[in-house]
């Protein structure tokens, strides 16, 4: 069962060097108290496993621009010029990941998979040092699952039993990052009493969820 | 009609009704616009949505309702959220009918390079990958030539690739490019376009059939 706790507790679980998975996507859906208290406790070096890399000053972005991440598994850098500067400064290791095949790697790792085969990357960069393997005269690239320590992540709602349930296009990425850390932190608008989400409706049950923090931003 | 305008309704007159699609960011979103009547297409977006709706009014935006390129939406009667792993499941399992993406480059064998120039730009192939290798039928659509005037559409890419052997259609301001095995098939000039201007402006080799001669 869940604990709760504060943003600053939950950052100060995280050590220097880290492998944090986080939610969201262009910052929508990011658990921005988290990853404030985050850039608040200054840790180093952090490895972060990222659909986007959000903008300067929202989502992700902001630890980057504090220069705490050392290296990140990402599929898109688009809307963040700072990441762009920093790889090509060689102070931050980018590995591009297809943002299927990402999420797919991810999801991996919490439903305790060694990896997954994807027809995406045949052909590409992607391919490089990589197995392939044919199934039924079909070639298909082996991606293998990407850990992570903590998985930081938003939900709209948790109940006393912390089963989330989302909100809208925020819901993106989260779901997959929750079920894949080895400590799943949630930040939710609110806590409401066991029974009052339909147990239909739920879509991250409690099981995957160690630490709740409701939303100080 | 405008350019982009052009470009928009002749993506559009490829959907059928019923159809399942993606657009990518930028000119493709341009189709929504030109939507024929009749023709009733469900938009996906990559970020976890079916049945994207049109732009919001100002001052109605929600901060949880975007597309995949970040702009506010809203949402049909019908609309699913879902996450990013079932979302690339509709993707790359073949589920979206048509998935239409710019370019940087495109070539003669259908291949498709739109996500980086080493050394210069890199935004990261996002979802781009896994709609090209999933979608039953992407379109490419595009400016024919980029903004210095050097061709786009070329005898092989040398940009690193988005996809290989995966693009079945070009539409660009001059005209409309299938590829088939045998190489790219003019099969439509732009009002006032010449077959010669398209020759210019292309590298690839093309196949002129004697009606547009």
């Amino acid at each position: 069962m869940f604990k709760r706790i504060t943003a600053a507790e939950a950052a100060a679980m995280i050590k220097d060097r880290s492998r944090v998975a986080i939610g969201g996507f262009l910052a929508v859906g990011a658990p921005e108290s988290l990853i404030d208290a985050v850039v608040a406790a200054k840790t180093k070096d952090l490895h972060i496993i990222v659909i986007a890399s959000d903008w300067e000053d929202r989502g992700i972005g902001k630890l980057v621009a504090n220069r705490q991440v050392r290296s990140a598994q990402v599929s898109h850098l688009g809307t963040n010029r700072e990441i762009q500067a920093q790889m090509n400064a060689g102070e931050i290791d980018i590995e591009l990941v297809p943002q299927g095949t990402l999420m797919e790697r991810v999801r991996a790792f919490g439903a305790g998979l060694g990896g997954v085969l994807t027809p995406t990357g045949l052909g590409t960069v992607v391919q490089e040092s990589k197995q392939i393997i044919t199934v039924d005269g079909k070639e298909y690239l082996l991606e293998p699952a990407i850990p992570s320590d903590f998985a930081l992540i938003r939900a709209h709602k948790a109940d006393e039993c912390g089963n989330l349930v989302y909100s809208k296009t925020a819901r993106n990425s989260n779901p997959i990052m929750a079920k894949a850390g080895r400590i799943t932190i949630v930040e939710v608008d609110e806590i409401v009493p066991t029974g009052e989400l339909d147990p239909e409706h739920i879509v991250t049950p409690g099981v995957f969820v160690d630490y709740i923090v409701v939303k100080e931003v | 009609m405008d350019k982009r305008s052009r470009i928009g309704a002749r993506i559009a007159a490829e959907f059928k009704d019923g159809d399942y699609i993606n657009l990518g960011i930028g000119l493709p979103t341009e189709a929504v616009n030109h939507i024929p009547e009749g023709v009733r297409v469900t938009l996906q977006s990559e970020n976890g949505i079916l049945g994207t709706g049109p732009q919001p009014a100002e001052g109605e935006e929600h901060p949880d309702m975007i597309n995949a390129g970040g702009g506010f939406i809203t949402a049909n009667p019908g609309a699913v959220f879902f996450d990013s792993a079932l979302s690339f499941a509709i993707i790359r399992g073949g589920h979206v009918d048509v998935t239409v993406l710019g370019a940087l480059q495109v070539d003669q064998h259908g291949n498709l390079a739109n996500w980086m120039i080493p050394g210069k730009m890199v935004p990261g192939m996002g979802g781009a990958m896994d709609l090209v290798t999933g979608a039953k039928k992407v379109i490419v659509a595009m400016e024919h030539v980029d903004k210095r005037g050097n061709p786009k559409i070329l005898k092989e890419c040398n940009l690193p690739l988005t996809a290989k052997g995966k693009v079945s259609l070009i539409i660009t301001d001059l005209c409309v490019l299938e590829v088939t095995p045998a190489g790219l098939l003019l099969k439509e000039l732009s009002e006032g376009v010449t077959v010669q201007e398209v020759i210019d402006a292309t590298e690839a080799e093309l196949i002129i059939p004697d009606e547009l001669k």
